[in-house]
């Protein structure tokens, strides 16, 4: 099976974000790097079919040129390969992100073999669109089932994903290739160990240039950071000698 | 025209789309337009009666003979002919796991930008709206371009809209859709419903432990208390992260997101990406050895020290009072 897996590179956020004067960008100075958790499990999800069927796994990002971070993370993980799409870092809407990745897709593909599934976010960490798996589907005209919490290829090469709900699990069947967009808890990420560290440094990665973007039909204008206002807490005691209070107050709201 | 697309959750409006048609009315007010609802099949054409207490006086039902369970690029094809035919000037619905997906896939079938997660607008030139990012960290103003102008509402953060007793039966229209065989190639084929116990996403109390509780053996107390609560056991990614708890308890803006009227967070530190699952809380209490732990900026009631004796205090004390 071949597979690939897209994952975007986002600051760690702390406390309180620090914005740029403009209020354009956030100053990433102090901060580390990471991508979502929801990406997280699809890298491991790429491992494990190439673990569980054999062929091999591709990571893709765009982004800057220190996107390769994330890259060689997803290569320690036992990713086989990684390609970046080269931005100078301004952030796109996700029908330029959509556009850029497909290019790359259909450049990967016609070098070697078509990807059987391709694997994504349920949504960014920082941008939050639900868009870019789907947009992708929809231009390499590839089914999509997203937010799933299970994924299993039969024998026979269909297709059994469940995304959970409410009221329990949702069953979807269908046929590769297919693309998925997956939530944390489709698996339990493993942790990378110093010998795929090692071999991440060492990965040559393939790069392709980014257009520059379009114009963007959702155009980010500046961010805020949320007001808090912080609640008036009232301590009810401390330690064990509490209970009481507790106790009662849980009485008070009826919830006893 | 403002469409607002309303999901239903047992056979009623759901709260989120409650939330969100506070949303849509506000704009299509601005607009000096008024909102008309899209629900879908038979169950939603029994739930149109409801709005009536909404101000809603046109309702259309999305039908197909295919529609019976979840298929969502059909439904999707179903909203796009339903938009060709009305021209509404927004699409709106809430900010769920379902609203997202079915405006997304709007969006790429469309050519149409869409904002996810928005909690305000202002019409003008486009759309100026208001959106969360990083699951609350940080806001984003944005201009969205594109009619119909597509955005989801972000859950917990706008107040339902009010019903009023005085409105009449809405006007309820069958839109019948054209599907072909690709539109259903994604699609529910089967369910599979989980058994008992108090579901997280609409318990009246929620008890969930962080890196605090130390170990999966840990939860044992939480579960205690939630059984005396009759409230449900929830968890921060810390405790997923290390296995102790399943995912689907895990809160926050990668897990689920409630809205209890008590959140018990007993060893949670209270980073913004768990606050943003329970944000909806009416009520947090924190149980906490640090004095200092940043979710005591959101909690109403607090008490610090080891909940490996709290919790246990207090359990004893309510089996007292029983
Ligand atoms: C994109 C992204 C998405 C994320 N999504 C989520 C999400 O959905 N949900 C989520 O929870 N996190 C999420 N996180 C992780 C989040 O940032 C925090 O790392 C996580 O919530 C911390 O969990 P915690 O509070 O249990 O652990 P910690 O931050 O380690 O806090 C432990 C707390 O327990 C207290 N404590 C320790 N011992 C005791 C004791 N014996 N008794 C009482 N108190 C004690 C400590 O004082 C401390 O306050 C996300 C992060 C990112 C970057
Ligand atoms: N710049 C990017 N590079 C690679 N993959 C991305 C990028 N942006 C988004 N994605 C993928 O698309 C998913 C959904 O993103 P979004 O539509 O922004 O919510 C993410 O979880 C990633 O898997």
């Amino acid at each position: 099976m071949e597979i690939l897996v897209c994952v975007k590179r986002v600051p760690v956020p702390g406390v309180r974000f620090v914005l740029t004067e403009d209020e354009r960008e956030i100053v990433t100075r102090n901060l580390g790097f990471t991508i979502s958790p929801h990406e997280e499990c699809a890298v491991e999800a790429a491992v494990q079919l190439v673990e569980q069927h054999g062929g091999s796994s591709t990571v893709l990002t765009m982004g800057e040129p220190a996107a390769v971070e994330q890259l060689r993370f997803a290569i320690s993980m036992g990713v086989n390969e990684a390609v970046l799409i080269e931005t100078d870092g301004g952030e796109c809407d996700a029908a330029a992100t959509t556009a850029a990745i497909v290019e790359a897709v259909r450049a990967e593909q016609s070098a070697g073999v078509p990807f059987d599934a391709l694997l994504f976010g349920n949504e960014s960490a920082d941008a939050g669109n639900y868009q870019v798996g789907l947009g992708v589907a929809h231009a390499l005209n590839l089914p999509c089932v997203v937010g799933i919490k299970a994924l299993d290829v039969q024998a026979d090469g269909s297709v059994v994903a469940k995304r959970e709900i409410a009221e329990g699990w949702e069953v979807y069947e269908l046929a590769l290739p297919a693309v998925f967009t997956v939530k944390e808890g489709v698996n339990l990420p493993r942790y990378p160990l110093l010998r795929g560290r090692l071999a991440a440094k060492k990965k040559e990665i393939k790069t392709y240039p980014a257009q520059g973007p379009g114009e963007a039909g959702l155009e980010m204008m500046a961010f805020k950071n949320p007001q808090e206002t912080a609640s008036q807490v009232e301590v009810l005691g401390e330690g064990p000698g509490a209970a009481p209070r507790v106790a009662a107050l849980l009485q008070e709201m009826g919830v006893l | 025209m403002v469409l607002a697309f309303l999901e239903l959750e047992q056979g009623e409006i759901s709260e989120l789309s409650l939330q969100m048609l506070n949303l849509a009315a506000d704009i299509a007010a601005q607009m000096n337009t008024g909102v008309q609802a899209v629900l879908v099949g038979e169950d939603g054409r029994t739930a149109a009666g409801d709005l009536a207490a909404y101000g809603i006086s046109e309702v259309h039902v999305v039908e197909h003979e295919e529609l019976v369970d979840y298929a969502p690029e059909a439904l999707a094809q179903g909203l796009l002919q339903l938009m060709a035919a009305l021209q509404p000037k927004a699409l709106i619905a809430a900010g769920s796991d379902r609203g997202n997906e079915l405006l997304a896939r709007v969006s790429v079938r469309g050519e149409l930008p869409m904002a996810a997660n928005c909690i305000a607008a202002s019409a003008g030139e486009g759309l100026r709206v208001t959106r969360v990012r990083w699951g609350g960290s940080l806001l984003e103003e944005a201009v969205l371009r594109g009619c119909p102008a597509l955005l989801t509402v972000m859950a917990h953060m706008l107040a339902p809209i009010e019903a009023s007793p005085a409105g009449s039966e809405p006007n309820i229209s069958s839109f019948q859709t054209t599907l072909n065989a690709d539109d259903l190639r994604v699609r529910v084929t089967a369910r599979e419903p989980v058994g008992g116990g108090v579901s997280l996403n609409n318990a009246p109390v929620v008890v969930s432990g962080g890196r605090g509780v130390g170990s999966a053996e840990g939860f044992d107390i939480l579960e205690k208390l939630a059984g005396q609560l009759g409230a449900a056991v929830g968890c921060s990614r810390a405790v997923t992260n290390n296995g102790w708890r399943p995912h689907s308890d895990q809160v926050g803006q990668t897990g689920a997101q409630i809205s209890p009227e008590l959140y018990i967070a007993c060893g949670i530190s209270g980073a913004i990406q768990h606050m943003s699952g329970c944000r909806g809380a009416k009520r947090i209490l924190a149980v906490n050895t640090d004095p200092e732990a940043p979710i005591l900026q959101r909690a109403n009631y607090a008490v610090t020290g080891d909940l490996h004796e709290v919790l246990p205090a207090l359990s004893a004390e309510i089996d007292k009072l029983a």
